[in-house]
């Protein structure tokens, strides 16, 4: 059979976001694959030498979009290590809650991408209900659906607004029963297990080596968390557990999303039990020394985040290098292609959360 | 063809007679009135029939792809109005550009946009494919999206909610609605 090579992208519905698969077909099987990104590069780390410290939140925000808190926060954890600031401990929760509840709405995101990938449009139309929830309580809390501009460097925006409590917990009750139809929707389906399982392999050893992070990585089995490893605001404070499957295929990377997602309700319920009133934030020095450097990791609902920083004597950074878990783990998607049917491009590229933002940065 | 040809109509070839007919038919409808009236009859119809199907094509740029999603979602419901998306920009009519648009897409984008049949509109969703929005200074972003393609319709917002996403729709159909008036028959 005379092989092909079969460009998927960069417009073609399997991809979200913007990327091209070039992928190497022996009749439907793949032989090859190789990922090109690049279509939404802009010189983030570059534009950035040119903002003040506070102008560059914004921006992170539009790194990730489907997790922008989480790259805002990351940000501004960053400047607080650079300058050697302690956040108060209300905005730590405050902190906390939100990202969990940022957790919840990418992944929720991810499982409505993964349901029109399949085919599958009412696994499409929940997920996206139920987000607008989450997108509801941000907006009360911020103002904005989707790139928030809440984190401060030293704290967060504002405070919480009247029935905070009340409504997260509201939505989380009815989330909770949500989440179970979802997985009546997709785990009692013959169709999406059929599809899922047993394709797109990861072994552990090769997850490892090729640097993959985040659920993808726990998909593989290796029981590795930044929030439990290494914690950042008040993760170990709380009662959580890590969510690792063993079976390394494209379902095991979708259980473990769903896991979390139960995992982040019980965050953020202890979370706001345990919020004491006070101050939320503190202010930080206009300069950062110069030749000082700064860094922090954060779980991205992707993977590990990581932002490194440089000081250059005034209110601009020197260099800011963003390390971006997609952008690693699109490397790995030649080790997980590779020998399966082309049908399965969409069950493993969906399995993986892809978001391009960040990864081209 | 110029009528006074007619009376060796009889010394035709089957094709030429037919385009000469045309011809006729044509300039006579024109002169006695006819196409005005058959045009300002059909145009209500053919607009509507367009505006109810502005097919967007699904092309999901950036942040404010996750609001058109969000649209097509139960709370906003987008598909009542017409917006069913399709992947192949062949059979769609409005390219939804969504998202900074850099100098590797560029190329690409302007591609899709020649693949698609006409009657075809753009729209400009969010700042950055407005006007580049805050990638102004980057190097590899193209300052709007009109700089190589025509925008009918720009909607503002960094993202716009999907609120305005349909908004912008709705202009679009008064676009279509205006514009659509007695072309019928010069097609």
């Amino acid at each position: 059979m005379a092989e092909m090579w079969l460009n998927m992208g960069p417009q073609h519905p399997m991809t979200h976001g913007l990327w091209n698969l070039r992928v190497k077909v022996d009749g439907e099987t793949m032989t090859e694959a190789e990922p090109v990104i690049g279509y939404l590069h802009r010189g983030w780390e570059k534009i950035t030498e040119n903002r003040k410290f506070t102008q560059i939140i914004p921006m992170a925000d539009r790194l990730c979009y489907g997790a922008s808190m989480s790259w805002s926060h990351l940000y501004c954890l960053t400047m607080e290590n650079l300058m050697e600031v302690e956040v108060p401990e209300r905005a730590k929760w405050i902190r906390t809650i939100v990202l969990e509840a940022q957790r919840i709405g990418s992944h929720l995101m991810w499982l409505a991408a993964l349901g029109t990938d399949l085919g599958s449009y009412t696994v499409f139309l929940y997920p996206v209900r139920e987000r607008e929830l989450f997108l509801d309580l941000m907006q009360n809390l911020c103002g904005a659906r989707m790139t928030y501009n809440y984190p401060r460097i030293g704290g967060v925006r504002n405070d919480v607004p009247a029935n905070f409590e009340r409504d997260f917990t509201r939505v989380l009750n009815h989330f909770e029963k949500r989440l179970t139809d979802y997985e009546a929707l997709c785990d009692q389906s013959t169709i999406f297990r059929m599809r899922m399982e047993d394709v797109g392999y990861l072994s552990a050893e090769k997850a490892k080596n090729l640097g993959v992070t985040g659920p993808n990585l726990r998909g593989s089995g290796v029981d590795y968390d930044v929030r439990r490893d290494d914690p950042y605001e008040m993760y170990d404070q709380v009662d959580w557990k890590v969510c690792v499957e063993k079976t390394c295929d494209a379902y095991a990377r979708y259980r473990v999303k769903m896991d979390e997602m139960r995992e982040s309700c019980n965050i953020i319920r202890q979370c706001i039990k345990r919020m004491k009133p006070g101050a939320i934030r503190v202010k930080p020095p206009r300069t950062a020394p110069k030749g000082k450097t700064g860094w922090a990791h954060v779980e991205d609902p992707r993977g590990e985040g990581f932002m490194y920083v440089i000081g250059n004597g005034d209110d601009r950074p020197y260099r800011l290098k963003v390390r971006s878990p997609i952008f690693v783990t699109v490397s790995a998607a030649p080790e997980m292609l590779v020998g399966y049917k082309i049908a399965d491009v969409p069950a493993i590229m969906g399995s993986v959360d892809m978001c391009l933002g960040e990864t081209d940065r | 063809m110029d009528l006074r040809l007619a009376p060796h109509a009889v010394a035709m070839s089957s094709s030429e007679f037919l385009s000469w007919s045309g011809e006729v038919m044509d300039q006579l409808m024109k002169y006695t009135g006819a196409k005005k009236a058959v045009d300002r009859l059909t145009a209500p119809i053919w607009s509507w029939a367009i505006r109810n199907a502005t097919v967007p094509l699904h092309f999901g740029i950036a942040c404010c792809a996750l609001e058109m999603a969000a649209a097509s979602g139960p709370r906003f419901d987008a598909e009542r109005l017409g917006m069913i998306y399709r992947s192949s920009p062949r059979q769609t009519e409005v390219l939804l550009v969504n998202g900074w648009v850099t100098a590797k897409l560029r190329p690409d984008l302007r591609r899709l946009y020649e693949q698609m049949a006409e009657p075809r509109w753009v729209i400009a969703m969010g700042e950055c494919a407005i006007s580049g929005g805050p990638w102004y200074d980057s190097h590899n972003t193209v300052q709007g999206v009109d700089t190589f393609i025509p925008v009918d319709v720009y909607i503002p917002g960094c993202p716009p909610r999907p609120e305005a996403m349909i908004d912008g729709f709705m202009k679009l159909h008064k676009k279509i609605t205006k514009e659509m008036k007695g072309t019928f028959l010069n097609d």
